[in-house]
């Protein structure tokens, strides 16, 4: 049965760019490091091999220039998937993501849309400092013109990474390098999840708990510690950060009265801010208690290990920001 | 060109110097007691040592990813180096930085940064402030065969050429960017071509001869100075170690993605020993000496590592400190 296999996050992608480039021959793959394990994990596993280097290309060190040529394909009419390894070197191609792609329907009076995909990894810890660890999400969230998901789970990669293929508008994919080991149920079929919905990952009457990517997993760790203290804690996994998914966000702030908003990325200006802000102005009636933010601290990300265990919130951090609005 | 005793006896020691450090790397890095990624540069130490020893302390550099070797031959201090690989308090960049950012401004070792790139154009303005300031500096940019991809690149040799900027861009081309050979970057052409179209002097330079490094660099050096403009400089070497640590560690297998011949057509080439033949024959040193030049390096190396093991690690409440927005 389709339901009990599992697969890991990184071979969830790879399964739905296979499914997806065999379906339908105007979408490509194209970034650094698609042709070696080296890079991308396995990912790009058999890609090269099944659907050969016209479609599956690997680039020279020019973030800037293929990621404005993923974004021309698009136009022309093409599906690029555009890999960045790091979501870091993806700052070399600000211009053509934000300036030409996320504008371009508009600006062109809904003439040419742009059905691209932004694939951008995080690669946090491991000593790797600032210029190799960001989650930059946030930024794109912040433009008009971008969808931006986030899965967290094999399934939802899997399901996210075809719906964001076949968005006819330009997506931003995020994933974690941390998830890529992780196994889940993965359908073998095609599926797609629909960008703009998250979901509950745990029903509780007591506070909600918003998180992202990586961040869901410790938030359902942290509600296991929780019980403990007779709290009932419902998680909600984001799945797409823009759209974000008001009606479920609401609806279970209106039940619980409590909110917690944990994000992989920096305290301000990012994704829980604004979370906090649609809240208290939907619903803030409803709250029993402020609204507290589990993020990283407005710092860069530190090379040494001691100081990035106390860098990244887990589980405890979770636990205690609800505690305190108990 | 004639060197003396005492720059032959400067160069090979710190060539070795070199070698010896990144060699001690591997064991602690396939141990997991050094974790943050390090980009070693054995293979590669005639360019960094031959061109840092043919500027002055105040001129400037700028590193990329692999600049271990860079900061030491600018004349950064080995334990500071050390701590900073442990990612220690101590360290260059107190354990904030990492391998990948290593910086003594009172060198003139002005940084090092991962981004691909991303510290030509900050070379160049450290070109442009000489300038303004008419203080004589120059200014190094070094960048490997993989940064010649990125169109700043670009955008640095036109303006470096439009202001007639002292600097000197040194790639150092090892024939390979991570996993992908230099031929599946680029046409086939030399890469120091790319700077004529912008009227930029350029010269290939065999970056395992640390003798013909250091003249090369001394002549573009001189003329930098002068206000003739920019120079580009095409190193031809090859690194002996995997790109990042001391393999190609692909899925846990540790293994080189690269030709084993190719390799060892490199070692043949090898750096240090060439100078180390070449002071032989010129009688520079006797074998006594060498070997106490190599033991006076070892124990330089066992020096700063046992510095490093034992410095104090970042402390969790100091965080933020650094941070100003
Ligand atoms: C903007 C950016 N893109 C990609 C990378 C990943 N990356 C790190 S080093 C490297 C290749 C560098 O090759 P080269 O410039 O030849 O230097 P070498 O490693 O050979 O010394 C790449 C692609 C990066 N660090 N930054
Ligand atoms: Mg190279």
């Amino acid at each position: 049965m389709s339901l009990h296999r599992k697969l890991s996050y990184s071979l969830a992608i790879n399964e739905a760019l296979h499914q997806v480039m065999s379906m339908d021959p105007s979408v490509f793959l194209i970034g650094q490091g698609v042709k070696s394990p080296w890079y991308v994990g396995n990912t790009a596993r058999g890609l090269i091999e099944e659907f050969g280097e016209n479609r599956v290309i690997d680039t020279p060190v020019s973030e800037n220039g293929i990621t404005g040529a993923a974004v021309g394909a698009a136009i022309a009419g093409m599906k690029p998937v555009v890999v960045h390894p790091r979501i870091d070197f993806m700052m070399y191609a600000m211009d053509p993501i934000i300036n030409e792609a996320a504008n371009w329907f508009y600006m062109n009076g809904g003439r040419a849309n742009v059905p691209v995909v932004f694939w951008g990894i995080i690669n946090r810890r491991g000593e790797q400092a600032a210029q190799h660890s960001q989650a930059l999400h946030a930024l794109f969230a912040h433009i008009p013109g971008l969808k931006v998901v986030m899965p967290a789970t094999a399934h939802d990669a899997k399901g996210l990474m075809v719906a964001a293929i076949q968005d006819p508008n330009p997506v931003v994919f995020v994933d974690e390098r941390l998830l890529y080991g992780l196994e889940g149920p993965v359908p073998q079929e095609i599926y797609h999840v629909e960008i703009g919905k998250g979901c509950l990952r745990r029903q509780g009457k007591d506070v909600t708990i918003v998180a992202v990517s990586l961040m869901v997993h410790e938030a359902i760790k942290a509600t296991q510690e929780l019980i403990d203290d007779d709290i009932d804690a419902e998680v909600i996994d984001l799945r797409t950060i823009k759209p974000l998914d008001r009606e479920l966000i609401i609806h279970s702030v209106n039940k619980t009265g409590r909110l917690v908003v944990v994000d992989v990325g920096w305290r301000s200006f990012g994704i829980s801010g604004e979370i906090a802000a649609l809240v208290a102005e939907a619903s803030f009636e409803t709250l029993k208690a402020p609204i507290l933010r589990v993020a990283l601290p407005d710092c860069p990300a530190p090379a040494s290990v001691m100081l990035e265990n106390g860098y990244y919130p887990s589980a405890r951090d979770i636990v205690q920001a609800v505690r305190r609005i108990m | 060109m004639i060197l003396s005793r005492d720059t032959l006896c400067d160069l090979y020691k710190a060539m070795i110097i070199i070698r010896l450090f990144e060699e001690s790397l591997v064991e602690p890095i396939l141990s997991g007691e050094v974790h943050t990624p390090c980009h070693l540069c054995s293979g590669q130490e005639a360019i960094a040592v031959g061109l840092c020893k043919a500027l002055s302390q105040d001129d400037y550099i700028f590193g990329n990813h692999r600049s271990h070797g860079h900061f030491l031959a600018k004349g950064g201090s080995l334990r500071a180096l050390a701590a900073e690989i442990y990612c220690r308090e101590t360290g260059c960049s107190r354990g904030r930085g990492g391998s990948m950012h290593l910086i003594d401004p009172t060198v003139g070792m002005l940084g090092s940064a991962p981004i691909v790139a991303g510290t030509i154009s900050l070379a160049v303005g450290a070109a442009l402030a000489s300038s303004i300031r008419k203080d004589g500096r120059i200014s190094v940019s070094f960048l490997g065969d993989g940064a010649t991809g990125e169109g700043v690149l670009y955008e640095s040799l036109n303006f470096a050429a439009l202001k007639k900027l002292p600097i000197i861009f040194a790639c150092e081309n090892n024939l390979y960017a991570t996993h992908m050979p230099i031929r599946e970057c680029r046409v086939n052409r030399p890469i120091r071509k790319i700077a004529e179209p912008f009227g930029i002097d350029n010269h290939e330079v065999d970056g395992n001869n640390i003798l013909q490094v250091y003249d090369k660099v001394q002549q573009a050096a001189e003329a930098c100075r002068k206000g003739s403009g920019p120079v580009f400089m095409e190193f031809l070497t090859y690194r002996y170690r995997g790109h990042v640590g001391p393999d190609d560690n692909v899925q846990g297998l540790h293994m080189d993605l690269r030709p084993q011949e190719e390799l060892a057509h490199w070692l043949e080439k090898d750096p240090i020993q060439r100078l180390e033949r070449y002071i032989r024959e010129h009688h520079v040193m006797d074998e006594l000496e060498l070997q106490s030049f190599k033991r006076e390096a070892e124990n330089e190396v066992q020096d700063a590592k046992a510095y490093a093991e034992s410095s104090a690690r970042p402390r969790i409440e100091e965080i933020t400190r650094y941070v100003f927005a």
